[in-house]
């Protein structure tokens, strides 16, 4: 054994990778040049030189940095959930899948829903994300698509109380829902982070089905239920 | 008595019992045994893993493995869960292989069931799973190298092993605890360019491993500590029930995907790397082969597959007839078992996890006596355990 090609080779490797490019992604942001300021600023490099100098010495001297939003697959599940009330009947299905148990809801009689008609107001619809693994279980469960993941994942908060998601969190927050388990949006490219789907009619599976179609599906699924038990 | 006290005492160290007399007549003058406690919170141990040493110098007369400290309960929490939920918690047990162990918990449940999961859900788990064995022993390499000094590796593992999760992302939302795997399939299938971007993650992997190979395997430094450190041999393994690379270093050709095919491993053809010496260096090259092994498995299963459904038809609450059954598969740290008994209902009576890392640690003390304080994290590096399913 000659001593010291182990070495040679290990910084043959660690020469190689010198020279490629990097791979980190510098995050929240990242420091530009000239040019990339003048990219993110939408004119040219000499327009930005001359119209706007101040801003070019600064990304001369390393000031001028740019923000950087890491490539996320459209799936990814997020924190911040996108529910649609208009949609939700109040179930609880979502509440009972929960392994963690960490949605509450109160309902009383006398809502209106896209899909069943009359049926329950949600009175309360919190969700302690501050205990959620996001595992999307609740999801799953959700018969009328009115909760989806969210896509974002920066939640820092100094006050616990702050990540559970009340009735009017979620009603206020910009809806970017993730597309996981919810092929339809998957099938018409949407991205969560370029879009908003506040029309709730856009996020469903499908629309009100008629009441024959209803009645002909629920004697369906008791039909092969039944056959499942005997 | 010099009025002075335990000297040992005051240099903070634990003299052992009887070391306060003169020193016995064959030994070097002068030197008491000494406790020195590694952990729970010591970067060589890879978790919240302690262990109690008593050195002579530095070489290492006995040790004691102290274990619990990420103890959750999982087993009983599942009693708890529906079979779904329970899905969750084996993604929290190896917490480097989440699929593989969502695997043994559907593959079992199934097996009670008897249900057939559709044939392209079975090639996307076998897809996931061996990615995730490559990216598991991507991560090997790196920390194994740390804890002999070696910084680099571990940066170019970590990217390589980025690549795999940005495509575990891709297929299950989400880049550790997947919840990806049901009984009966997987929940969604995968994205239209999902074969081309795995095939390119292929080479990349494969290019990946060879730079660990070239940084590592040969170096004369990393030869010197580990070739001839930690030696177990191939009977001493059985008998320990080590299993996995561990068990395959010393020269047993025993992989569960070989000798109780599950899923459809039987339809592709890959070898088993078997080690011959069964010490540190052994351990550390045959994962090295099996990553390849793993790249040629995910082409042949990307090839076989054909579309179709992704869900057997089964009810999303499973409800098991009442029984009992075992089911094991080949983790990246080894036979991971599950047993099960059901009495019937949508919650499991009594769940046990028979988890390779805690197998494969019974063997620390045995491999360990004999060597130096130094090697005792090299070896514990090569037994690769993760505490999340040592302590369950
Ligand atoms: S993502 Fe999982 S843990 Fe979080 S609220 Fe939904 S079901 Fe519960
Ligand atoms: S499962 Fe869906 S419809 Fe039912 S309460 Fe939850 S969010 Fe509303």
């Amino acid at each position: 054994m000659v001593y010291g090609i182990g070495l040679a080779k290990g910084m043959g490797v660690t020469l190689k990778t010198l020279l490629r490019p990097a791979f980190t992604v510098q995050y929240p942001d990242r420091r530009v040049g000239v040019m990339g300021a003048a990219k993110a600023a939408g004119i040219s490099t000499p327009g930005l030189i001359f119209k706007r100098p101040i801003k070019a010495f600064r990304a001369v001297i390393g000031l001028e940095r740019v923000a950087v939003r890491p490539t996320q697959s459209t799936r990814f599940r997020g924190n911040e959930f996108t529910w649609y009330e208009e949609r939700c009947t109040g179930c609880a299905s979502c509440a009972k899948y929960c392994p963690l148990g960490i949605i509450k809801i109160v309902t009383s009689p006398g809502g209106i829903n896209v899909q069943e008609g009359e049926s329950y107001a949600i009175d309360t619809f919190d969700i302690d994300i501050g205990r959620c693994m996001f595992c999307a279980l609740c999801v799953e469960a959700c018969p009328y698509d009115a909760l989806h993941m969210g896509s974002s994942f920066e939640r820092g908060n100094y006050v616990r109380m702050d990540l559970v998601l009340t009735k009017a969190d979620l009603n206020a927050q910009a809806k970017h829902p993730s597309t996981w388990f919810r092929p339809q949006m998957e099938a018409r490219d949407f991205s969560p982070f370029d879009d908003v789907i506040d029309d709730m009619k856009q996020a469903g599976r499908h629309e009100m089905p008629s009441v024959e179609r209803l009645t002909e599906r629920w004697v369906e699924d008791r039909k092969t239920d039944q056959a499942e038990d005997d | 008595m010099n009025g002075f006290g335990n000297v040992s005492g005051a240099r903070g160290l634990t003299a052992l019992s009887g070391s306060e007399s003169p020193p016995s007549p064959g030994s070097e003058p002068g030197t008491v045994d000494m406790m020195v406690n590694m952990g729970p919170q010591h970067p060589a141990t890879h978790g919240v893993f302690r262990m109690e040493l008593r050195v002579d110098g530095e070489r290492v007369l006995d040790l004691v493995p102290h274990i619990g400290y990420l103890h959750r309960g999982s087993e009983k929490l599942c009693e708890h869960e529906l079979y779904s939920q329970i899905i969750t918690l084996f993604d929290r047990l190896d917490y480097v292989s989440n699929f593989n162990n969502e695997l043994v918990l559907v593959t079992a449940v199934e097996k009670l069931m008897s249900v057939e999961p559709p044939p392209r859900a079975e090639l996307i788990r076998i897809i996931m799973c061996e990615f995730n064995r490559i990216a598991s022993h991507l991560l090997f390499y790196g920390t194994f190298a740390i804890d002999m000094g070696a910084m680099t590796p571990v940066l170019y593992n970590f990217r390589d092993r980025e690549k795999v999760q940005a495509l575990f992302e891709s297929v299950s939302g989400a880049r550790m605890m997947h919840n990806y795997f049901r009984v009966g399939g997987v929940k969604q299938d995968v994205d239209a360019d999902f074969a081309a971007r795995a095939l390119t993650l292929c080479d990349d992997l494969e290019r990946g491993v060879d730079d660990s190979d070239r940084l590592l395997s040969e170096n004369a430094i990393f030869i010197e500590r580990t070739s001839g450190i930690g030696v177990i041999s191939g009977e001493a393994a059985l008998d320990w029930g080590l299993s996995g690379p561990v068990l395959r270093a010393s020269g047993v050709p025993y992989d569960v995907r070989v000798e109780e095919p599950y899923s459809r491993y039987a339809e592709l053809d890959f070898g088993v790397p078997v080690g011959s010496a069964g010490d540190c260096w052994d351990r550390f090259y045959v994962r090295i082969l099996e990553a390849r092994e793993s790249i040629g498995i995910i082409r042949q299963a990307i090839a076989l597959m054909e579309p179709g459904e992704t869900m057997a038809r089964v009810r999303q609450i499973a409800r098991p007839p009442a029984g009992e059954v075992y089911a094991h598969c080949e983790n990246p740290r080894g036979d991971l078992g599950v047993y099960i008994v059901s009495d019937g209902g949508e919650r499991p009576y009594r769940l046990k996890v028979r988890p390779p890392s805690f197998c494969n640690l019974q063997a620390l003390r045995d491999l360990t006596v004999g060597h130096y304080i130094a090697d005792a994290v090299v070896i514990l590096g090569t037994l690769d355990i993760v505490l999340g399913e040592v302590d369950r």
